[in-house]
């Protein structure tokens, strides 16, 4: 369990850093919080001949939230997320989900980009993401470009990121008035990948309906799902008992989810009813507070 | 404490008995340590080894050409450089009808699991030789697999060693009374399967072996952080054809964790001294994750067929049990299953009994003792049954239980079979009854039964779930101490066994004072250095408190009355008439009249070079001894949990749980509650998260606590805890072990707790560890 060898780079300006990648191209990996790629080079399952740390740049460092929304640069920690008051008040199931990432030690570490770039699919801040509908903003040596986070993920552990470009910083739009979430999960231990995870937003109308309800699964799929089927049972109503019922039922019926060491397919299936059900319901539980507040 | 009068009469014991501080903790909590990768080896190369990728392959060639060209790559072996060590390993435990096949350090032609190791790599650092490994070109024939018992028995099916018959390694039956007929007369007989799965030990410190061989005084000094120094040092010396004075061993000082995997015997551990006599350079290897969980002992699955008849009373009749074990690739030793087979009747009276094994070759890693030894399996099979009585009977479990326990007048209770240490299965002392009472007290089954049902109205499924077990333990065939008085003044005991977390340089120490008198501050604890004492076994089997506690006991008592001796000399006066205390020995009448144990050395270890000495002087003043115990001790528990299930998404959370335990006299209570606690989380691990998966040609699946669920502070509740104590009248401290009293009885106990809860849906347990994806199972897939 030691790292094949490598060449490390440690550039201090993002310049630098994309001029540096546009040279390696294939040959590298880029260094954030380490959390996943260090034990990845340990067990030998990557071994890139250079490693690129951009911990030093400093301009990927920092985050802000403003009217537009919340910006999130490559360097930024998932603990400074969790651990801001505003930002919790601002997208509460941003917070939630990132409780629910690991262990505080490795949020002490790991960074929100690099997660997402990481492209794990039972990882709670992918589905997230295209839950709360974020844009990827991916720089390179030739130019720099925006992904909707819903395209952004392509399969297990690839995304649309080429070689020589850089997840460079998220972007979260603000959530329309009276928007509710929830961050619902099955794990085996405290802090492992979801078996199955959903994220889910929605806002109440005035007469008491869920409208723009997005509902995004970990866990099931190699990449976050977005069930758009269950949207469209739910939007326009009231989240009555029996359309939670029905929504469950409809997801049970229609996913063919993953299977792996971890738990069945059919588990998955089942249980994705269950955990989106209790996602819904959690809206419920909110409706009241949401039109209370405006 | 009222338990610790009955060591001895007349005896003052002031340290035995209290929950002392250990010793070891000051350096352990401030990092300082000494673990075999922290000694300072720094002109060591390193080692790393290849190992095997297929469950089953013949090696048809090696090319080592490119590796040896990376710089920083002093040597590669294989077993074809290695032919005077390719001496077999044998098995701890054997059997006259063991199916015997051959284990090798290394692979000579065909590798028969992943991670058996094929090759070494010397370098200037792990790295280097890491690097190098994936510079080795191995061209393989790979082989059909099996990678279950169930596969090992299918007719016709692929053999795990090529050219033997069959894969079953040992096929034994051990008979109490006559169960064919009782089966048949029986009121009631009820049937079942189980498949229970352990786990690995996930020592926090893998496996690690260095050595250096001295030229000039021709020793070969080995650092291995074993749990049998003296063990592995007579393997060494009959593989090697070297007097076992020729070779040093010395286990570490600090060792993270043994559990097991570090008592048994490696290819590892017979090469890389070997490799360091022929290189004439040391070299250490350290085991990392990946290698620990590929290549360590681990348990795994049993399959039980058993069978119950019982009165309309609930009374035991007659248990029959029919078991499939793992053995992997190798016997390694057969204590495991044959400790299975004898733990099976646990507490209760059991007129007729039969019990069979049914051991497989797999080829997957071989599997050996892990805390708790087989036993786990065996007590959930019997505590799962002890419900379902209680179920087809209509009878609370607790009552069941009470109608079958053996009495406290029972004792010596011989139940009629063998166990694994080759004495009759005879049961020195114990209170069952007190242990289930004091759980069912501690409980309030009454209560609890109301909150249940009113639970169940409002769709929540809580359970109750009760296991009890005896554990057989320090067993033989002996452990020694040697006690000294140094030259200061001090007194040093040094153990043959080395501890792996177990606070031996706080207990012995406690035992030693007492025994002697001293301040226990006069007393110093060593251990694990075959130099320093000739003889000894090791920790294992939760056995040296009740083996090395009696031989430290001895040697004490004798030392004192050399020390008595010597100051009744001193002060001319009769040993009679003297008493010690702190540092010195006194004339009880006369306190003044006194002479210190720096004095006592001085006379009699240091001497005057040249002079005579009365006769009646003892000098020299050290005394060894070597407790040899007749049989095992029976500990004996009881655990009771109270789960919540989820039935939606089949998680289990546990509201309570309780552990009743009794060790005989407890030496050192805080001490006793550590194993408790530790071995309590090795037992939530094996009931509902652990589990050692591998594909079905072999493949391990979790190499990774990514993918191997190890449990966490988070996941494991703190148990509450309750003693009975049963002095055990087979030993002078009526000590018994108290090591894996903690992991046996809790898978049990979470199965019946969670078959309990999700009694209204008919879900029946019967698969171990309790996954999410089995618990909704259990739920959903049923008649």
């Amino acid at each position: 369990m030691k790292s094949a060898p490598f060449k490390y780079y440690v550039p201090s300006e993002i310049d630098e850093a994309l001029e540096l990648l546009y040279q390696l191209g294939d040959e590298a990996k880029i260094l954030a919080g380490g959390q996943s790629l260090v034990p990845m080079l340990n067990y030998r399952l990557l071994s890139p001949a250079n490693l690129l740390d951009i911990n030093r740049v400093s301009e990927l460092k920092r985050y802000s939230l403003t009217d537009e929304g919340l910006k999130i640069g490559a360097g930024v920690r998932q603990r400074e997320i969790e651990l801001s008051p505003e930002i919790e008040l601002a997208f509460p199931v941003l917070h939630q989900a990132l409780t629910n990432v690991a262990h505080v030690q490795i949020r002490n570490r790991g960074t929100i980009c690099g997660s997402l770039a990481h492209a794990d699919s039972a990882a709670e801040l992918p589905s997230v993401m295209v839950a709360l509908g974020a844009q990827m903003v991916i720089r390179s040596g030739v130019g720099d470009r925006a992904v909707k986070a819903e395209e952004f993920f392509k399969f297990h552990l690839t995304s649309d990121l080429e070689p020589a470009e850089i997840l460079t910083e998220v972007h979260v739009p603000k959530l329309p008035a009276k928007t509710v979430g929830a961050f619902e999960e099955v794990t085996r231990r405290k802090g492992d990948f979801a078996l199955v995870g959903a994220a889910l937003l929605g806002q109440w109308d005035a007469n008491g309906q869920i409208q723009n309800c997005r509902i995004v699964c970990s866990g099931v799929a190699p990449v976050p799902l977005r069930l758009r089927f269950a949207e469209d049972i739910v939007n326009g109503t009231d989240l009555s008992d029996q359309v939670l019922v029905n929504v469950q039922q409809s997801v049970m019926d229609s996913l063919d989810p993953t299977e792996d060491i971890h738990t069945s397919s059919h588990y998955r299936k089942i249980v994705t009813g269950v955990v989106v059900r209790r996602g819904l319901s959690r809206l419920v539980d909110q409706r009241g507070a949401a039109n209370g507040s405006r | 404490m009222s338990q610790i009068s009955e060591i001895k009469e007349n005896l003052t014991v002031t340290n035995i008995g209290r929950g002392m501080i250990r010793r070891e903790d000051p350096r352990l909590l401030t990092g300082q340590g000494k673990f075999i990768d922290d000694l300072p080896f720094s002109d060591f190369y390193e080692a790393a080894i290849l190992r095997s990728p297929h469950a089953h392959a013949r090696v048809v060639s090696i090319d080592t050409e490119r590796a040896l060209k990376l710089s920083g790559v002093i040597a590669i072996y294989t077993a074809a450089d290695l032919e005077p060590i390719m001496k077999d390993l044998p098995p701890k435990v054997s059997h006259p009808k063991l199916n015997y096949q051959i284990r090798l350090p290394m692979v000579k032609e065909y590798a028969n699991y992943v991670g058996e190791p094929i090759a070494v790599v010397v370098a200037e650092n792990r790295y280097i030789a890491e690097d190098a490994l994936d510079l080795i070109e191995i061209e393989y024939e790979t082989l059909p697999a099996v990678a279950s018992t169930h596969a090992a028995l299918r007719k016709g099916g692929p053999k795990v060693h090529i050219g033997s018959e069959s894969n079953v390694a040992v096929h034994i039956i051990q008979k109490a009374g006559d169960p064919e007929a009782a089966l048949k007369t029986a009121p009631h007989v009820i049937r079942e399967t189980f498949k229970i799965t352990r786990g690995g030990g996930h020592s926090i410190e893998g496996r690690g072996v260095a050595a250096r061989f001295d030229p000039i005084t021709q020793q070969l000094t080995v650092w291995d952080n074993t749990q049998a120094p003296h063990y592995v040092r007579q393997m060494l010396a009959t593989i090697y054809g070297m007097t076992e004075d020729e070779i040093r061993l010395i286990a570490p000082q600090d060792i993270g964790g043994g559990f097991g995997p570090k008592a048994q015997f490696y290819g590892e551990e017979v090469v890389i001294p070997w490799i360091v006599m022929q290189m004439k350079h040391p070299v250490k290897w350290v085991e990392d994750r990946w290698e620990n969980f590929i290549s360590a002992t681990m348990e795994r699955s049993q399959t039980h067929r058993v069978e119950v008849g019982f009165d309309e009373d609930g009374h035991l009749l007659v248990l029959k049990d029919v078991f499939e074990h793992d053995q992997g690739a190798y016997c390694v030793g057969l204590q495991v299953p044959t400790i299975t087979m004898s733990t099976l009747p646990g507490p209760y009276v059991i007129p007729n009994i039969h019990s069979e094994l049914i051991s497989c070759y797999t080829n997957i890693v071989p599997t050996s003792s892990l805390r708790g030894a087989g036993r786990p399996q065996a007590v959930t099979v019997m505590e799962r049954m002890m419900d379902r009585i209680a179920e087809h009977l209509g009878m609370e479990p607790a009552e069941i239980r009470r109608r079958n326990l053996i009495q406290p007048d029972q004792f010596p209770y011989a139940v009629g079979l063998l166990f694994r240490d080759g004495s009759p299965l005879t049961y020195d002392s114990g209170n069952y009854p007190a242990l289930l009472e004091g759980a069912v007290d501690r409980i309030d089954i009454v209560k609890f039964r109301r909150d249940q049902a009113e639970a169940r109205s409002q769709g929540r499924f809580l359970g109750l779930g009760l296991s009890m077990y005896v554990e057989g333990t320090g067993i033989g065939p002996y452990e020694g101490a040697r006690v000294r008085l140094t030259n200061s003044g001090k007194i040093l005991v040094t153990l043959a066994a080395s501890p792996q977390g177990q606070g031996y340089e706080t207990v012995y120490a406690q035992v030693a004072a007492d025994a002697i008198g001293v301040d226990i501050d006069l007393v110093e604890v060593r251990h694990g250095d075959t130099s320093s004492i000739p003889y000894g076994q090791g920790t294992f089997a939760s056995r040296v408190t009740a083996t090395a506690g009696p031989a430290v006991w001895e040697a004490s008592e004798l030392l004192k009355s050399d020390l008595l001796a010597v100051a009744a000399s001193l002060l001319k006066c009769d040993v009679s008439s003297l008493a010690l205390s702190g540092n010195s020995v006194f004339i009880e009448s006369e306190p003044e009249r006194r002479v210190l144990l720096y004095d006592i050395a001085l006379v009699s270890n240091v001497g005057r070079h040249g002079m005579s000495v009365p006769r009646d002087l003892p000098i020299a003043i050290e005394r060894t001894a070597y407790f040899k115990p007749v049989q095992a001790v029976y500990s004996s528990g009881i655990s009771a949990v109270i789960v919540e299930v989820d039935p939606e998404t089949g998680k289990i959370e546990i509201l309570k749980s309780l552990l009743g335990h009794d060790c005989g006299n407890v030496l050192n209570p805080m001490i006793v509650e550590g194993q408790i606690l530790g071995g309590h989380a090795h037992g939530i691990g094996n009931a509902i998260y652990e589990e050692a998966r591998y594909s079905e040609d072999g493949q391990p699946q979790a190499v990774s606590y990514l993918d191997y669920a190890l449990p966490t502070a988070i996941e494991v509740p703190t148990p509450e805890l309750f003693h009975v104590f049963s002095p055990s009248p087979l030993n002078p401290l009526g000590v018994k072990g108290a090591g894996e009293g903690g992991t046996i009885p809790v898978p049990g106990a979470v199965a019946n707790a969670v078959e309990d809860a999700l009694r209204p849906f008919g879900s029946r347990i019967c698969e171990l560890p309790l996954t999410p994806e089995r618990v909704l199972r259990a739920i959903y897939d049923h008649d």
